[in-house]
């Protein structure tokens, strides 16, 4: 034997070390308290994630801020020479509220199919599932966090101050996002597991869902409007991405209502109106619900996970 | 004792499909079809083992021994009753399987360890002791995707059993890399015992389990149907093979042949080393049978020391009393106690059809020098 032994004669007693139990039916809570004590192969399962995608690459991880400062670039061209529609620094809206639009989109399409792709180590290896595509979000966080960079570094540039207030508000929204997705990513994974077409009927279904979120287009071309008209204003929210894309515009956009830069210099409404408060008190309203369907997703998860072994 | 693995009426059944929708089409079409059928790997299944027991799980192919390891490990939930564990575990199921191809030998070390469930600090302790066991220093930061088979899945075994888990368990997977290697992972498990870990060995091989074990659980089709001292539980599993005899073509055969009796001429089995030994085997049969008859011979300590079957000239058996003799032309032990077990097989010697275990013991004397369990007749002289 080459090595040292590791560990001396004698182990050590385990009468004092806490019981872990296997049953059918794990209570949420110890489901929740197993997911915790996890984080560290969470977080070694994304760096794995963001390690492998840059691989092999010369540049390594400054893709990551290259690619989404390109995409910029062109936007800034694009709408600046060519697609005039008339809004100024139209691409810092864009851009604010694509940022919050990738990092939901890349964890859903990543995730559904996660569980599936994995098998083997499903089959195989125990620890809470629900890491996997949990993982993949984590993954998506950081690109989010990169982009975010990128964002606040042409918003500098350009000379656009945010609104310094509603700063305060965005972790909040931060926070809505992530356990929204975390929960879709969850539930969709285990689902497509049984349904392999989730996978892609999620992809068409984003592209849809994606129109369906103000960030191309202004909150007077939204349907908000129309819905007030009819006192229907809180179906607008039916959507979580839109209060959280909103509240993104709204921090690094700041102008609500702004002048064409287009003859005859028409007045746009670009972002509602609302006062500072009432943002506050959506995006704590939408945090709250977030985090209940976060614990939603777990349990569903939790049921759906039991039969995994003989679909898979 | 403490209890560090408490299996409390563990029940496992899965559904079978006959034909898989998996598709959303396939589901809408066909909403209700597709049967379905319920198979019950595990039936109530109760035991409990002590810290620092080496217990082996036995059953043949099918018997539910590797669904209840994977309960316990945790990668199958059972469908009711529920297993409590007493600190860390370590698996040795499918070697390798949590490997990332595209990341190098050193990355996965470090994932495979955060799997195992553990931290990054605990693995950076270990982690030269992991690169020396797997003899892969110079390949460590390689792409796992250059790895031969047999460094990935020797890098997957250096990790499982240098994170120090509490408990270890083990299914079949000493087939390992070369020879030298699978001499160091047995030599490892047996380290991890002296230790007073605790060792679950899931194996169909009862000489391992004879080997390594103190008490052996036997699974039969879901059912525990033995839990004791190896020897014991061991006698139970063979037993149980004969009655599986009865869904094969001996079914017919079974207890209609019976091992009566194993005597000497002498009448004692106490024989001094290095003289031979006549076995005469009394076999009891009521129709005529044409099989193969196989002797073994055991230490106390489990360790095989030699099996021998009439290999070519079959034991033609006729209605009534049979005499089979074993001739042993010398028997080159030292001292000590051997138990010899006898049966008759089928042709193939797949199917046992009658068994005697501990049909006797030998007692062997020895007056000479050698230490050991066999003697070479060395002599050491210089030149």
């Amino acid at each position: 034997m080459s090595q040292a032994p590791s560990v001396g004669q004698g182990h050590r007693s385990l009468e004092d070390t806490p019981v872990r139990v296997v049953s059918a039916r794990p209570v949420l809570s110890t489901r929740l308290k197993t997911l915790w004590s996890r984080r560290e192969l969470l977080i070694g399962l994304i760096s794995s994630d963001i390690r492998i995608k840059y691989k092999n690459s010369t540049l390594g991880i400054f893709w990551s801020m290259l690619a989404p400062a390109f995409t910029l670039g062109v936007y800034y061209m694009v709408f600046a020479f060519f697609l005039k529609n008339g809004i100024p620094n139209f691409v810092i809206y864009l851009f604010s509220g694509l940022v919050v639009w990738n990092m939901f989109q890349n964890s859903i399409n990543t995730a559904t199919g996660v569980i599936v792709d994995r098998a083997a180590l499903v089959k195989k290896v125990s620890f809470p599932r629900e890491i996997l595509a949990l993982s993949n979000v984590g993954a998506a966080v950081v690109y989010f966090v990169v982009q975010m960079v990128v964002l606040v570094i042409f918003v500098a540039a350009v000379g656009h101050a945010p609104a310094w207030r509603f700063l305060l508000i965005l972790p909040i929204s931060f926070l809505s996002l992530y356990f929204f997705t975390s929960a879709l990513a969850m539930v969709m994974s285990a689902v497509n597991v049984y349904l392999r077409d989730m996978k892609h009927l999620m992809e068409v279904l984003l592209q849809l869902w994606f129109w369906l979120t103000p960030v191309v287009y202004s909150y007077e071309h939204s349907i908000a409007p129309h819905l007030s008209r009819h006192g229907l204003s809180l179906l607008y929210f039916i959507n979580p991405i839109t209060l959280i894309v909103v509240t993104f515009q709204r921090v690094f956009y700041v102008n609500t209502i702004v002048h064409s830069t287009v003859a005859p210099y028409p007045l746009i409404n670009i972002l509602p109106t609302w006062s500072f408060d009432k943002f506050l008190e959506l995006n704590v309203a939408l945090f709250a619900i977030t985090v209940v369907l976060f614990f939603v997703a777990e349990a569903i998860f939790g049921r759906l996970e039991g039969n995994f072994e003989s679909e898979l | 004792m403490v209890a560090v693995i408490d299996v409390q009426d563990v029940s496992k059944s899965f559904k079978i499909h006959h034909e898989r929708h998996q598709s959303l089409k396939e589901r809408l079409l066909h909403p209700r079809s597709g049967s379905t059928e319920m198979f019950q790997a595990l039936r109530d299944v109760s035991f409990s083992v002590g810290q620092g027991e080496t217990v082996g799980i036995v059953g043949h192919n099918g018997s539910g021994k590797s669904t209840l390891l994977k309960c316990i490990c945790g990668v199958l939930k059972p469908t009711s009753g529920e297993i409590r564990l007493r600190g860390s575990l370590a698996a040795l199921l499918e070697l390798g399987a949590g490997f990332q191809t595209e990341l190098s030998g050193r990355d996965n070390v470090y994932l495979y360890g955060a799997m195992l469930g553990f931290s990054r600090k605990m693995v950076d302790a270990i982690f030269d002791d992991v690169v020396a066991f797997s003899e892969i220093e110079q390949f460590i930061d390689t792409q796992v995707k250059f790895y031969s088979s047999g460094m990935y899945v020797r890098l997957a075994f250096a990790v499982a059993v240098n994170v120090d888990p509490d408990i270890l368990v083990v299914d079949e997977v000493l087939a390992v890399g070369d020879e030298r290697f699978q001499a160091k992972c047995v030599d490892r498990i047996q380290r991890f015992k002296e230790e007073g870990r605790t060792i679950l060995f899931v194996t169909h091989n009862a000489d391992q389990v004879r080997a390594l074990c103190d008490r052996a659980v036997v699974l039969d089709s879901g059912d525990m149907i033995a839990d004791g001292p190896t020897q014991d539980s061991l006698r139970i599993f063979r037993e149980h093979l004969m009655e599986d005899a009865v869904e094969h073509d001996a079914a017919h055969l079974l207890g209609t042949i019976q091992i009566e009796s194993v005597t000497t001429p002498e009448g004692s089995f106490d024989v001094k080393s290095g003289s031979s030994l006549h076995l005469d085997v009394t076999v009891t049969s009521q129709s005529a049978y044409s099989g193969n008859f196989v002797m073994e011979l055991f230490t106390r300590t489990g360790l095989l020391v030699s099996r021998s079957d009439a290999q070519g000239s079959p034991v033609n058996l006729v209605p009534g009393r049979n005499h089979v003799t074993v001739d042993l032309a010398q028997i080159p032990l030292l001292d000590g106690i051997y138990d010899l077990n006898v049966g008759v097989l089928d042709h193939h010697g797949h199917t046992v059809i009658a068994w005697s275990e501990k049909a006797a013991s030998i007692q062997v004397t020895y007056d000479g020098r050698e230490g050991g369990l066999v003697e070479l007749g060395a002599t050491i002289t210089q030149r």
